[in-house]
């Protein structure tokens, strides 16, 4: 580990440095470190999630098994990489409304590279070529689509300037109708032999290993994605520019962060995160439907908000979006085992977006 | 000359805020910027520093006319500044702003990182240099007023700037820091840096700078030596009351 950026100059006059010792600012810092773990959202958000799945295995034998163990944690997984992709967007003060309808959009181009016999708007070369056959290519047409609707969202708000909510929303209603326009508003199913490794990714467990655990492939993803979120967003100079323009964005182009670039590059992240998503869908599932992640964007945004984030921008983590999909996911499946109706679940998921919102209001108030 | 305005205008819609302003700086020289509220410093410090260009004239440094597009330019010409609104993010910490967009890192191949500890040490040996209580690793957000101020001025010490532009640096801090303050201008300009000086503190500019420049409703409307002018004259200027001199 070296130094490589160079050493500002020093003044050069030369000063009579009086050091402020180094050891009390530490010490001040690490009183604060403990307040800060306590007046943390994420940390009431996991006591909750604990709590939660305490109280379930105590009334419910069902909870606590192998199997609904293991679906819960892939069913929000999906949920989990898609707010993990909100994160940075949201950090920036900007929203993305569209990730559920690039996830249907996703699964109809990637489930399109997988159909046996392909669908009559594709080229004519496509059939012949072996490559574009394949499973892999099915992963990068699926991710390309999602990283194509980011970087139009990114540049209409970035470079246009038009206000975040609009272009999104937008984007919700016409990727929505790319897919159902591209799938013929048909469900794709009937895929080449190569299409077993694609559904073995979204599908699978254990990334194939033999290991004395269950976890499903998705699942891995996100915690793999949730830690390089955290890694990224601490570390990198971009994360520390994402929270920089979501404090002050002016004050960060003035300082000569790229503000319009970054805000591109988290938007194609954010869209990136919902072709993922779409792929290990359809992996999982086996098939690809144009109505995959309707209504999505208010579990991914919901869960971001009740990790913490600030929907004003510059607050946002990696491990809150994880733990703000981790609790949505397991209030939803504790309602259905407890035979509440399913239409009743949303009410539940906006209360608790109207909850999360309101304490981090008065946490808010209390700071100032 | 190292800084020099040729005829610089700077309209926003009907309003003119700066007009037809000739200005020379020199090497080392410390020069102070007077005017009512509204008279056009903080237009002209942001017209030399890059954030938008001016309607009409030339800015010229180092006998080179320039063209800036964003500050960052102008700050790779060496000018640094501190804002009157300060540009801070009130979400990160003093040291995270200190070196917001210039960061220090930490590599392994071509793989880099923020060198928090790095940024935390260098902020730190800043701060006290200006005599200023600021702890690298607190908030903005709960910074006092002064401890604010501290943070941008400290941005401008980064690296050894040919002209540092303060637009009223010590509007709000204490007796003592603004003597702290009036130090480090001292001391930069002993050291061969330029300093322009926008003060409402008529005291402040008479303690420190060499050349006082008064604006009124967008004109240059006095520059001259400070031991030629007076308070008064340059309050009578700043009014209106005498017209120029
Ligand atoms: N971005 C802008 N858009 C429109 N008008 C502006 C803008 N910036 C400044 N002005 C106008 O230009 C004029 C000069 O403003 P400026 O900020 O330069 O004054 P100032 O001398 O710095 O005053 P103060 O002492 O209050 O800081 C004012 O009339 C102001 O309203
Ligand atoms: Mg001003």
């Amino acid at each position: 580990m070296n130094d490589t950026a160079e050493r500002p100059n020093r003044a050069k006059p030369e000063l009579e440095q009086e050091h402020v010792s180094i050891q009390s600012v530490l010490d001040v810092q690490e009183k604060s470190a403990y307040q800060r773990f306590i007046g943390n959202q994420s940390f009431w958000v996991t006591v909750a999630l604990v709590a939660i799945c305490l109280g379930m295995v105590w009334v419910e034998p069902r909870f606590a098994t192998e199997d609904n163990f293991y679906n819960i944690t892939r069913n929000f997984a999906f949920i989990g990489i898609m707010a993990l992709g909100m994160t940075p967007v949201i950090i920036t003060g900007g929203i993305d409304l569209s990730v559920g309808s690039v996830m249907g959009l996703a699964a109809i181009v990637a489930g399109s590279v997988l159909l046996a016999e392909t669908p009559a708007w594709m080229a004519g070369w496509w059939p012949e070529a072996a490559w574009a056959h394949s499973w892999w290519m099915a992963v990068i047409a699926g991710l390309a689509a999602g990283a194509v609707v980011g970087f139009i969202n990114g540049v209409l708000i970035a470079y246009v300037g038009l206000p975040p909510f609009v272009v999104t929303l937008g984007m919700l209603a016409a990727a929505r109708a790319v897919g159902v326009i591209l799938s013929g508003n048909r469900m794709l199913y009937d895929f080449i032999p190569d299409a077993d490794t694609f559904k073995i990714i979204g599908g699978g467990q254990n990334f194939g290993f033999d290991l004395p655990f269950r976890l499903s492939n998705p699942f891995l993803i996100m915690i793999v994605l949730t830690i390089g979120l955290a890694v990224v967003l601490r570390m990198a100079t971009w994360g520390r520019h994402i929270y920089a323009i979501g404090g002050n964005e002016h004050a960060a182009n003035l300082t000569g962060v790229p503000v319009k670039r970054v805000k591109v590059q988290a938007y194609v992240l954010c869209s990136l995160s919902a072709a993922l998503a779409a792929i290990l869908s359809v992996g999982w599932s086996g098939s690809a439907n144009n109505s995959l992640g309707a209504t999505y964007e208010l579990l991914a945004i919901a869960s971001v908000v009740i990790g913490g984030a600030n929907l004003m921008g510059g607050e946002g983590t990696a491990y809150g979006a994880f733990v703000g999909a981790a609790l949505i996911f397991v209030i939803r499946n504790s309602l259905l085992m407890a035979g509440v109706d399913s239409n009743w679940q949303g009410i539940f998921v906006g209360a608790f977006i109207v909850l999360a919102v309101l304490l981090e209001r008065i946490r808010g108030r209390r700071r100032e | 000359m190292l800084l020099e305005l040729r005829k610089v205008s700077k309209s926003f819609g009907a309003i003119k805020a700066v007009s037809d302003v000739d200005l020379q700086v020199g090497r080392g020289e410390l020069v102070g910027l007077m005017g009512d509220n509204g008279a056009g410093k903080s237009t002209m410090i942001k017209l030399i520093a890059g954030n938008f260009p001016p309607s009409s004239g030339e800015i010229v440094i180092d006998d080179e006319v320039v063209h800036f597009h964003k500050p960052v330019e102008a700050r790779g010409k060496g000018i640094e500044v501190v804002y009157q609104d300060l540009a801070l993010c009130n979400n990160l910490t003093a040291a995270a702003n200190l070196f917001l967009g210039r960061e220090l890192k930490s590599s392994i191949g071509p793989i880099r990182w923020l060198n928090h500890a790095a940024m935390n040490r260098r902020a730190g040996e800043l701060f006290g240099e200006l005599k200023s209580e600021t702890r690298p690793r607190d908030l903005v957000r709960q910074m006092s007023g002064g401890q604010r101020q501290a943070v941008a001025i400290a941005r401008t010490r980064l690296t050894d700037a040919k002209i540092v532009l303060m637009d009223e640096p010590t509007a709000a801090i204490s007796v003592r820091q603004v003597a702290e303050v009036l130090d480090l201008i001292r001391r930069l300009k002993d050291s061969g840096i330029t300093v322009v000086l926008i003060s409402h503190r008529m005291p402040d500019v008479f303690a420190v700078c060499e050349r006082v420049v008064v604006m009124r409703r967008g004109r240059k409307v006095a520059d001259k030596p400070i031991t030629d002018s007076s308070p008064e004259e340059v309050t009578g200027l700043i009014t209106g009351a005498i017209h120029s001199a």
